[in-house]
């Protein structure tokens, strides 16, 4: 109903053009934040940029639920595809966009007091800069209905998520080979997309999705399409974390300024993961016998393995980013297991926990950002006895971490639920052990920080306050509340993952 | 000076850099009729500018055209690009529609003219300042220690 108003009041222009307006914006404003003389303004503006993007999403999300066959095609340049580039945006893209938008406006505003303690402040504005061109490249990746439009939104996000690890050099030098690591993979997951690109504009003759996914079927078992496909899988895997192709990620989590590592874990993997359901389910068919061949033999085991393996690995971590990194791609794992089953519970449930973790994880790192700020160490250590200093925080932090590990009443429980039914519904009752298994283990990850939270002797007891900011407590709770809240009425999440399966699978997988 | 043992190279360099330049701009504006464009221009005014840093050393360069002013040439590029579509969009287009920069009916075609022009335009600044802020970043680099401390 808030969707239904703002509908109605946008003014013609935003309707239009709300599409191509969510990248475009922040693209065209980080240029002007690279000349910004003051810091502050530069902060002030993103704001405002991330908050205008966040109502073109939401825009866009009215009218696509409004609209009957719910898909927006815009063209760029008016040139009307196959030939022109197109920005096509569905049920499924439009919740991406919901999520990146979202996250990015909750980072921009708690982001001002870690840039000051983290960043030096002749380079406060080019951070911005770059924070909203990688906010800009994760949302046109989420929008454009074109294969190679696709690579360069992901080169612009890529290449800004460099820069932003390795300005975590200033709180700890090794932020420089987390992003050099990360830097060296990241190019080789976008060289072998583009490269599955070529293959299969080679087969194809064109770039638009929606074009090449009309001409695959005729195509049949043509050899090029399938090397295609499987470069581009990797490619893909590659920036989604898929297990065992992670290895950037608990390095660039753990030392990149905090403010990024909040962002990233946030948004940067799921867009990844919204590229790959769009190439293995709306461009290439689960249909196709290769396409079977992956989710069984290769999707669905690696997903089981992320799940367990960096839940363990999780469990070892003395430094609370780390073991939040390792987490995050056990819950990749989670994701990559739903979509895997290929059926619409089964990406359904994919999507409603790439949301909920969305949520959780902001919460959670944006938790430790705030203890950041004061403590100046993420390790466990640091970590003892902050439930007394730091109440509001650390109830938050608690509030995510329940949800991490599926607490019921919270998101994380509903999304593990409907996971459970869908490998249920396929007879796989061995994977719905595997998934409570491996939340045991999150119950001992999150548990044990819990216990040094709340129930340890402070290290430090001179300094009582040890309190976030304000500026970074609205945004948290905003996010814990909001944790609990879908855990308890999932309609608005569980409705657009829904959607977001049905665009992706084709109505008639629901019947 | 005396002794100057670079003197044919800076005769030779002082020669062949604005004839670089020229060449760029001939890359830039001949590109819709021949191979080049604005990317390959942006580069070889860049080459101009770092074969002025080799001969005549870097300082002398930074001096010449400024590390502030090569950063905003690049943002400024960008905005160039971004400008011209956000001008289609005002003029009642859809984004980079060149045909509605000037509101003309279909059969003109100054928008399109004026429209790729000032794009090919934002991406020879973009490209160029990118350049140059690269090349001086890695040049200007000063070792963290010192090789006596290795």
């Amino acid at each position: 109903m808030i969707l239904e108003t703002l509908l109605v009041t946008a003014p013609d222009w935003a309707v239009r053009h709300s599409t191509v307006l969510i990248p475009i914006v922040p693209l065209v404003v980080a240029p002007v934040l690279a000349m910004s003389p003051s810091g502050r303004l530069a902060w002030l503006v993103s704001i405002a940029t991330t908050a205008a993007s966040l109502y073109f999403a939401l825009l866009t999300l009215a009218i696509v639920q409004s609209t009957t066959g719910g898909v927006i095609s815009y063209h760029i340049g008016n040139w009307a595809p196959p030939i022109g580039i197109e920005f096509r945006v569905d049920s499924l893209n439009a919740m991406i966009l919901l999520i990146v938008t979202l996250m990015g406006f909750l980072a921009s505003i708690f982001s001002w007091p870690t840039i000051v303690a983290e960043i030096s402040k002749e380079k406060a504005g080019l951070f911005l800069c770059a924070f909203l061109l990688c906010f800009a490249g994760l949302c046109g990746v989420a929008t454009t209905g074109d294969a190679f439009n696709l690579f360069v939104f992901l080169e612009i996000s890529s290449l800004s998520t460099y820069v932003l690890v390795a300005m975590g050099a200033g709180r700890d030098r090794r932020a420089l080979p987390a992003a050099f690591d990360y830097l060296i993979m990241g190019t080789l997951g976008a060289s072998f997309y583009v490269v599955g690109v070529g293959f299969l504009y080679a087969a194809t003759g064109t770039l638009n999705m929606a074009d090449i996914a009309a001409q695959l079927p005729a195509l049949g078992a043509n050899r090029s399409v399938q090397v295609g496909f499987a470069f581009i899988i990797v490619g893909l895997g590659l920036k989604a974390a898929m297990w065992p192709l992670h290895q950037w990620l608990p390095n660039a989590y753990a030392y990149s300024p905090s403010f990024v590592t909040m962002f990233l874990a946030a948004t940067a993997t799921k867009v990844a993961l919204y590229a790959l359901i769009r190439w293995m389910f709306t461009i290439f068919q689960p249909e196709f016998a290769f396409e079977q061949a992956l989710f069984t033999w290769v999707l669905a085991p690696l997903g089981m393995a992320a799940m367990v393996i960096c839940s363990f690995q999780a469990v070892f971590q003395t430094d609370i980013r780390r073991m939040l990194a390792y987490s995050s791609v056990a819950q990749v794992g989670y994701m990559i297991l739903g979509i895997s089953l290929g059926t619409a519970a089964g990406v359904s449930a994919g999507l409603l926990h790439l949301f909920n973790h969305a949520l959780m994880k902001g919460a959670l790192f944006m938790a430790v950002a705030g203890i950041c700020l004061n403590v100046q160490g993420t390790t466990l250590r640091d970590f003892a006895g902050l439930g007394r200093s730091a109440p509001f925080t650390m109830t938050a932090f608690a509030i995510a971490g329940l949800s991490l590990i599926g607490v019921p009443l919270t998101a994380g429980f509903i999304s593990k639920l409907q996971l459970g039914y869908a490998l249920f519904e396929q007879g796989w009752w061995w994977a719905v052990l595997l998934v409570v298994f491996s939340s045991f283990l999150a119950v001992f990850y999150v548990g044990r920080v819990l216990q040094a939270v709340f129930f340890q002797p402070p290290a430090n007891p001179s300094k009582l306050r040890k309190e976030a900011p304000l500026l970074l407590l609205v945004p948290l709770w905003t996010l814990a509340l909001a944790n609990l809240y879908f855990g308890i009425d999932a309609s608005f999440p569980a409705g657009l993952a829904r959607d977001g399966a049905v665009a992706a699978l084709g109505l008639e997988a629901f019947q | 000076m005396k002794g100057d043992h670079h003197m044919i190279l800076r005769v030779i360099a002082k020669c062949l850099i604005p004839l670089i330049v020229i060449y760029a701009f001939y890359v830039q504006f001949h590109g819709e009729v021949g191979p080049g464009g604005a990317f390959q221009a942006g580069v070889i005014i860049a080459v101009a500018l770092i074969l002025y840093a080799l001969v005549f050393g870097l300082t002398a360069t930074m001096r010449a055209v400024p590390p502030w002013f090569t950063r905003s040439l690049a943002a400024v590029g960008v905005m160039i690009y971004a400008g011209v579509g956000f001008w289609a969009l005002l003029s009642g287009g859809d984004y980079l529609e060149y045909q509605a920069l000037f509101g003309e009916p279909p059969g003109e075609h100054h928008g399109q003219h004026a429209g790729i022009i000032i794009i090919e335009i934002g991406v020879l600044c973009a490209v160029s300042g990118a350049m140059t802020t690269i090349f001086y970043a890695l040049a200007g680099r000063v070792a963290e220690i010192r090789d006596e401390d290795w």
